[in-house]
């Protein structure tokens, strides 16, 4: 996948310990982690993606809308107003969701990931999904968490998997607490834990995408710093979607926001525009906690 | 007043309860203790190293026991569970996890048949499938008898434990980029394992009982036979032989069949609760 390149260009910095699993691939420099250019082509890109669910409930109708590479977009916007079901229409996370029915195109890199011919599975590789809840596989370590995505799919060779664990633990800020006892149970690691856990696990496929539905909703204030700190040091390699009701949140870490409304999308623009000088009357009674 | 009221009422439906917990547990305890009475004395040593033999050995006092029936049943149900375990879950699993499939409807109507299916009917179905068309009564034919008794039992515990697991198991490894089928074995499965178990054993121990299904396919016999082509017995069918038997000698070992088919079965059941137990207690 070429698209894999962008992530492998960026420099060497402290917390990535790049290589592994996807050292077979070839540097292309086509893009420097950093600087996209605005106003490039956007990494990923819906048009007209509208989503119904069984029995005619309409989840998004209409959305058009870029996201662009490296930069943090947040989707915020009142309860039931499409969030969720626009992030999972993302990485096809409504294929197995009975009666759900996606129109419209998602471009990933410009090519439609609803086209003939894709698999989901290729899809959702590049696009990784962090949830709400924490959610690590019950039954398995902490080291299987994270290379879980690998192992699964017949990586074995023991110092690939080593490398990619310690590399996306790091990333997720979690390989102090965790270094000396990856082989107990990822259920007996704090909340917070667990949900950098789960990011490291999302990481550990290196995605080009990962959308992340309220991932710090659940959490204390403490884990939730951690995982914003995170997020911002991730953007160098990947491009965030990020859902949150939390206005302090998106204006802090987005680069962009999107204000939704009734399964439609209301505005996007830069976060600071968004929020210093909204264009749309609705989207300043929600900022301003008016409504929603 | 009302207080004195309520003190009554809680006391009279308490009454009641206990009342009817007696009522289910009594016969249960009169069954045990009939059996055990009855059966101890012909519970020798013998009984678990010898074989049958003609009815003259028993009348002439010569060591006579059940051990070909026990080795039997053994071996037939064990075969019979390697037959219904794999299509069993597979029902299962189907019918949780691929709700889309079209076999489904199908699938969840013969299984519902199965289950509501006397079990002697069980008996016939691999009469005609095995029996006559091998042409002879086999260890085969039975286990495929008792594997009818156990696959709707385990299909339907494998769909509703697996109902149970979060869906968001399956969400996150296949956000994770997992094909479907290896999101099933290597986190939905591992999860549920336990669960899983519990409803074999009880499917196990269900059919273990079952006399009916075995009487014209495994047939039975009366000395130690490893040939799972050929005539094999098991405990129940041989509890009813033996209790239809002429014989007062055989009755009393009837009787110590019936203990050891009871602390079989009680074995299972035993095992598999602790087994949900285990499980309910590390999800709760
Ligand atoms: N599986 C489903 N089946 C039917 N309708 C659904 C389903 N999931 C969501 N919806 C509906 O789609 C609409 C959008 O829901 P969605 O979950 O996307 O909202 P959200 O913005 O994420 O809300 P929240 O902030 O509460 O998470 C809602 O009206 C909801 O009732
Ligand atoms: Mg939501």
């Amino acid at each position: 996948m070429m698209s894999l390149a962008a992530v492998q260009s960026v420099p060497t910095n402290n917390v990535a310990v790049r290589g592994g699993a996807s050292s077979g691939q070839p540097v292309v420099q086509e893009q420097t982690a950093g600087t996209p250019a605005h106003g490039a082509h956007p990494r990923l890109e819906t048009r007209a993606l509208s989503v119904r669910y069984g029995g005619g409930a309409v989840g998004v109708a209409d959305i058009t809308m870029p996201v662009h590479a490296n930069r943090v977009t947040a989707l915020i916007g009142p309860s039931g107003c499409g969030k969720t079901t626009y992030l999972r229409a993302l990485n096809r996370m409504h294929d197995l969701t009975p009666g759900a029915h996606v129109s419209g195109q998602v471009l990933l890199d410009g090519e439609d990931i609803y086209g003939p011919g894709v698999d989901p599975i290729v899809v959702r590789r590049r696009i990784g999904m962090v949830f709400q809840k924490p959610s690590p596989f019950p039954t398995m370590s902490i080291y299987d968490n994270v290379v879980a995505g690998l192992k699964l799919v017949g990586v074995r060779k023991r110092s690939v998997l080593d490398g990619v664990a310690e590399r996306s633990l790091r990333q997720a800020g979690l390989w102090d607490e965790v270094k000396d006892r990856l082989k107990t149970g990822g259920r007996d690691l704090s909340g917070g834990q667990q949900q950098r856990l789960s990011i490291a696990r999302a990481l550990a496929v290196e995605p080009d995408v990962l959308l992340m539905d309220e991932p710090t909703s659940s959490l204390d204030p403490k884990s939730t710093g951690h995982i914003e700190e995170l997020m911002v040091e991730l953007k160098k390699e990947v491009t965030l979607v990020i859902v949150t009701h939390n206005m302090q949140q998106a204006a802090r870490l987005s680069d962009y926001t999107a204000f939704f409304y009734l399964g439609a999308l209301i505005e996007l623009g830069p976060t600071s525009r968004i929020f210093e000088a909204p264009a749309e009357e609705r989207t300043a009674e929600y900022i301003s906690g008016r409504f929603g | 007043m009302t207080l004195r009221f309520r003190h009554i009422r809680d006391y009279a439906v308490r009454a009641v309860l206990v009342l009817c917990t007696v009522c289910l547990v009594a016969p249960l305890l009169v069954i045990i203790g009939y059996v055990l009475v009855n059966g101890i004395s012909a519970l020798t040593p013998a009984f678990f190293t010898e074989e049958l033999g003609s009815p003259a050995r028993a009348m002439q006092g010569r060591p006579t026991g059940l051990f070909h029936s026990i080795v039997g049943t053994v071996v037939i149900d064990l075969l019979a569970l390697s037959f219904a375990a794999p299509v069993g879950m597979g029902a299962g699993i189907m019918l949780s996890e691929y709700s889309e499939n079209p076999l489904n409807g199908p699938i969840r109507i013969l299984t519902g048949t199965l289950n509501g299916m006397p079990a002697i009917l069980m008996g016939l179905l691999a009469f005609s499938l095995v029996v006559r068309p091998t042409g002879r009564f086999s260890a085969v034919a039975g286990s495929v008898a008792l594997a009818f008794v156990m696959v709707p039992i385990i299909a339907r515990s494998v769909e509703s434990v697996l109902r149970t697991t979060p869906w968001s198991l399956r969400e996150v490894g296949l956000a994770l980029g997992l094909p479907r089928w290896r999101v099933i074995v290597s986190t939905v499965l591992p999860a549920a394992r336990s669960g899983i178990l519990t409803g074999v054993l009880i499917a196990f121990a269900r059919a273990a009982g079952e006399a009916a299904p075995l009487l014209f396919t495994s047939f039975g016999q009366n000395y130690l036979n490893l040939d799972i082509r050929r005539p094999m017995d098991t405990l129940p069918q041989r509890l009813y032989s033996l209790a239809i038997s002429p014989y007062q000698e055989w009755h009393a070992m009837g009787w110590a069949a019936a203990i050891v088919l009871l602390l079989f079965v009680m074995a299972c059941f035993l095992a598999a609760r602790a087994l949900s137990r285990a499980h309910g207690g590390r999800d709760a």
